[in-house]
């Protein structure tokens, strides 16, 4: 972070170079640094800045005399930085690629790992080559570009429930932790290296203050580390945002007692006023930070509100907001990371509600994206630094570290949560201590920290280097290694993978009103009465303001039910149109089974429905048709500001996987399918039109489908035509689009396998099934929606007419 | 508000007990939460033992009843969509652990109590059968607010109603989607609970097994309590089944 990159100007580079060559690597650097923020610290090979420099005068010199114009030249430096640089995420996506093709490898050892081996590989190769190895983990990088993904991506994808719930046990483990840490780890050590008089080494002339600057560096509990092994072990909830919380909120703790070591160091002497001050300053460090971000956040979400006409650029918003948080909670020397999490948390609920559905995928996908990227060039980069760094290794200095980590982390975790068990409800058990403990592990940003120290001003920088990269290196290898098994063996509470359902949703909501209402009726204010206080207010002058149009009043539920909603359809449409012909499965509940209503009068409603004119049904049916062919004209014209979505375009490209999926999408989809036939809410959103439409599509084509399916013989070769057919822009060509053959084929091949019947006449039991169903609804629905029905499953009498076209 | 009477009061406990009171002084409504296992027998005890004025007065507290208006006309009630629920759920009988059915027309502390004993929160002593206990006890207060005709079942109509009620503060979207959400969580927990279905069958409503079941990750023993200040909850037990 630049507070603490600010006195010491990147001492990674710079320092051997000849005077002449300075200028021009200083003016260098800085054009790269500008163009591209990564070249700054990872480009300067100092020998090819040098070469460069030569390089670029002889150029001059030639330009003055006429010479043959030269038809192919290489010219390296030109591109180096951008190159290197690439090259560097290459390695790095190519690692990750990697160890996911080794087969059990991954089950094994944390990928965490494998990359700083890989990362000590490449390092030793470049060493070997003879070449000096660029430094780059240099802190300005890591803490500007590497950094900030990682902890947005957290930040913004925070389980804020469990967090909030849990935010006391957090911040006791951040702040009381750390500091403890801190003071008990720079405490003995400095005790043990004063404690050898037999042995007058280089120990002796530590301070205490060093010592305890080495004990804040090394006590933080690092996020990045602790996601990337947390994600793999599967944690609890509880378990997760306990740690992982811990490790994002001590970063105000650390920046503190950093800066506050590093400014008294070189005085040497620190007054109960400095203490005073000190924790003064973590007020302003912490709640500055949330503060900038919570601004930021609020203009995202602002901002977001008018994006409905590029959408294109939405995701942008997201993420250079985000990045100016972090930016200028920097600049302030406030805790950035805690900016970040607030800018990410506080801006999601009202962002997700302005923005389309596509702009929250790519939003989601780049997180993601940049976040991985990072988290393996941090530990690939960690290798590859150690390889490099000057090292002093010093056994007792380094065991002692290791242990008193440790030991610290241990006595820390159970005192702590012996205190705050007494305020849990939900109380921390003796396998969930040791969990937080062993979970504490430390990583880059210690590296880094440590990396910042300035060599004159503290002579044991380079012990300092070497005990924090072999802490660093045992809790990532030897408790990252041994987490997963240990956490089998104590069994250890696991995640659920089960995703969120209505049901779930819906009690979830129902309980926070009543435990609302019965501390009211106690007349008692506890949590859920300022819980739903704050709610409230949230509702009535928040989200008016930052959410755009009729959303804004949508009350949680049911932007829960239309995502879900959502969620089904698009995953309808992307698995093809075998999806789910309700004669595919034959036995479905649907909405008819739990109709109050008994079946002789659902059977009536039932013939209302096909009751619409068979002319009106025609009219409707032409215009659904006109209106597809359309949209797919209208989409092969390329629009680089309007990026409309085709389901069909988006289902090609994984057409294999899909059929993969097929088989164990069966049982989903049945779920699905309910849902679908569930009358919904008049669509409130473009993207849920679309997403709506599209599925009424799917089911449209259904019965053609079906009867192909069952008329062609099954033919594997089917999909592969598909590209092809596609190609041509008739409505006819979406009706037999590919996966839909395929998948029913599928469909009908178990089908057939389990039954073992006749099925050479398929049309029958689907039509009843299908029939039956849809008039149990017909009921319960309003105009328009039976309108939408009608066109997205069209009655007995109109299979015909859609089939003609497609039979053989 | 929370007043805590401290064990002067009470110079027969020998422990360090606390009791707690819960005061809700804008409608003159006092509840207690005692240390106290057997609510009878602290109420005739305290009647020869109660020195003080203070104790008189609430003495008088401990014996007055309250009906529905008492607690309709609490105004931090007002904005709660499910305030009638809630209410309704004070005098169901149901509640009280004594397999009896119907409504009070009034409620006592005792009933109070009883209700608020649904709020405990699990402990680390608690075993796991204990836990498995306070579960279902918890979802059965549950499935009791939605069962209203107390036939077993939670038919479509009344999750309907519950739902409808959850949305009721907000507006016209929300009555328009109660009904598409109530039947879409219906037909998941018919399609969770009984996966094979004819089409002619007949999903009669959530059964309390299926109600179990569809809530099973929500952890509902630790989850529903309510936390009140000063008050060591481990030692708060009311109730018949310990007496």
């Amino acid at each position: 972070m630049p507070s603490r990159t600010c006195s010491h100007s990147p001492s990674g580079f710079g320092k051997s170079l000849p005077e002449q060559g300075l200028l021009l690597l200083v003016v260098l650097v800085l054009l790269e640094g500008s163009v591209l923020p990564l070249g700054a610290a990872s480009s300067p090979d100092v020998s090819h800045q040098d070469d460069s420099h030569n390089h670029k005068v002889a150029d001059h010199g030639v330009n003055a005399t006429k010479k043959v114009f030269p038809v192919l030249d290489v010219d390296y430096h030109h591109i180096q930085t951008p190159f290197e640089i690439s090259l560097w995420v290459l390695l790095a996506s190519l690692m990750k690629l990697g160890f996911h093709l080794i087969p059990r490898l991954s089950s094994i050892v944390p990928e965490s790992c494998l990359l700083i081996v890989v990362g000590l590989l490449v390092g030793g190769l470049i060493k070997l080559a003879g070449e000096q190895v660029p430094p780059v983990l240099d802190s300005r990088l890591f803490f500007l570009c590497l950094l900030p993904p990682i902890i947005l991506d957290a930040g913004y994808f925070l389980p804020i429930r469990p967090f909030m719930e849990n935010v006391g046990t957090i911040l006791m483990f951040a702040v009381v932790g750390t500091v403890w840490n801190a003071f008990f780890v720079g405490g003995l050590l400095y005790a043990v290296c004063q404690i050898q008089p037999a042995n007058p080494s280089s120990l002796h002339s530590i301070e205490l203050l060093h010592c305890l600057l080495f004990g804040s560096i090394i006590s933080a509990v690092d996020p990045v580390a602790v996601l990337a092994v947390f994600e793999e072990i599967h944690i609890n909830e509880l378990l997760h945002i306990l740690v992982f919380g811990e490790s994002l909120l001590n970063d105000a703790v650390t920046v503190v007692l950093y800066h506050l070591f590093v400014e008294y160091a070189g005085v040497g002497t620190v007054t109960v006023m400095d203490g005073f001050l000190g924790v003064i300053s973590f007020l302003v460090v912490a709640l500055g930070g949330v503060l900038v971000g919570a601004i930021y956040g609020i203009l995202a979400a602002f901002t977001s509100r008018f994006t409905s006409h590029t959408r294109v650029i939405e995701p942008l918003f997201v993420f250079v907001y985000s990045y100016m948080a972090y930016l200028s909670a920097e600049m302030f020397h406030l805790s950035g990371i805690m900016a970040l999490i607030a800018c990410g948390a506080v801006m999601r609920p009202y962002v997700e509600a302005n923005i389309s559905h596509k702009s929250h995928t790519t939003i989601k996908y780049f997180l993601k994206m940049w976040s991985s990227v990072s988290e393996t060039l941090i530990f690939i980069f960690l290798g590859v630094a150690t390889v490099d760094g000057p090292h002093s290794w010093n056994w007792t200095f380094v065991t002692v570290t290791v242990i008193l980590c440790l030991v610290a982390r241990v006595i820390g975790v159970v005192g702590l949560t012996y205190i705050i068990n007494k305020f849990r409800i939900v109380k921390l058990t003796t396998k969930d201590q040791f969990i937080v403990a062993y979970g504490g592990l430390r990583g880059a940003i210690a590296f880094s920290l440590g990396f910042l120290l300035d060599q004159n001003q503290f002579a044991h920088r380079k012990m300092f280097l070497t005990a924090i990269i072999t802490v660093i290196f045992f809790t990532v290898f030897v408790q990252g290694m041994t987490i997963k098994p240990l956490v089998e063996l104590l069994a250890v509470k696991k995640k659920q993978e089960a995703k969120r359902s209505i049901n779930e949703e819906i009690h979830t909501q129902f309980l926070d009103h009543l435990l609302t209402g019965i501390e009211d009726i106690c007349g008692h204010y506890g949590h859920h009465h300022w819980k739903d206080k704050l709610n409230r207010f949230n509702k009535k002058y928040v989200k008016k303001c930052l959410i755009a149009g009729e959303r804004s009043k949508e009350p949680q539920l049911i932007a829960f039910y239309h995502k879900m909603e959502m969620k089904q359809a698009i995953e309808l449409v992307e698995s093809g149109g075998g999806v789910k012909l309700p004669s595919a499965v034959p036995s479905t509940v649907s909405m008819q089974n739990i109709q109050p209503k008994k079946p002789p009068p659902a059977k009536a409603a039932e013939r209302a429905l096909p009751q619409l004119p068979k002319g009106r049904e025609e009219e409707i049916r032409k215009i659904l048709r006109s209106n597809l062919q359309r949209t797919r004209q209208r989409l092969r014209s390329y629009n680089r500001h309007t990026l409309v979505a085709d389901p069909y375009e988006d289902g090609f490209s994984d057409l294999l996987i899909k059929k993969q999926k097929m088989i164990e999408l069966e049982k989903k989809i049945k779920e699905m399918n309910n849902y679908l036939t569930v009358p919904a809410a008049p669509p409130d959103s473009p993207t849920m039109c679309r997403a709506r439409l599209a599925s009424g599509r799917d089911t449209d084509f259904k019965p053609a489908q079906q009867q192909k399916g069952n008329k062609i013989c099954p033919d594997p070769q089917a999909y592969s035509m598909k590209p092809v057919s596609d190609s041509v822009p008739v409505i006819q060509v979406d009706l037999a689009s590919p996966q839909s053959p395929d998948s029913v084929n599928v469909m009908d091949e178990f089908r057939r396998a389990n039954q073992e019947e006749d099925q050479g006449l398929m049309m029958k039991p689907p039509q009843g099934s299908s029939g039956s169903n849809k008039p149990g609804e017909a009921d319960t629905t309003r105009d328009q929606q039976r309108l939408m029905r009608c066109l997205s499953d069209p009655g007995p009498s109109a299979d015909e007419d859609e089939d003609e076209p497609f039979l053989p | 508000m929370l007043l805590v009477i401290e064990h002067k009061f009470f110079p027969f406990k020998k422990k360090r007990e606390q009791m707690c009171m819960a005061v809700n002084l804008e409608t003159e409504i006092l509840f207690m939460l005692l240390p106290i296992n057997n609510v009878q027998q602290f109420l005739n005890l305290s009647k020869h033992v109660l020195y003080c004025s203070v104790c008189f007065m609430i003495m008088d507290f401990l014996l007055s009843h309250y009906s529905r208006e008492n607690l309709e006309n609490i105004p931090a009630l007002a904005n709660n969509p499910i305030r009638r629920q809630i209410i309704g759920a004070f005098f169901d009988k149901r509640n009280q652990h004594q397999n009896e059915v119907g409504s009070f027309e009034e409620i006592g502390f005792e009933q109070f109590l009883m209700v608020m004993s649904h709020f405990r929160p699990p402990t680390l002593k608690t075993t796991e059968e204990e836990r498995e206990t306070m579960r279902k006890e918890k979802l059965r207060f549950l499935f009791n607010m939605h069962d209203t005709d107390n036939d077993g079942t939670i038919t479509l109509e009344e999750y309907r109603k519950a739902v409808e009620e959850l949305l009721s503060k907000s507006g016209a979207i929300g009555q328009e989607a109660a009904k598409a959400i109530a039947d879409a969580a219906m037909l998941e927990v018919a399609s969770t609970n009984v996966p094979h279905m004819a089409p002619d069958d007949f999903y009669e409503g959530i059964t309390f097994e299926h109600f179990e079941q569809i809530l099973k990750g929500l952890e509902m023993e630790s989850r529903m309590h309510i936390r009140f200040l000063d008050v060591d909850t481990t030692t708060m037990h009311c109730g018949r089944s310990t007496s």
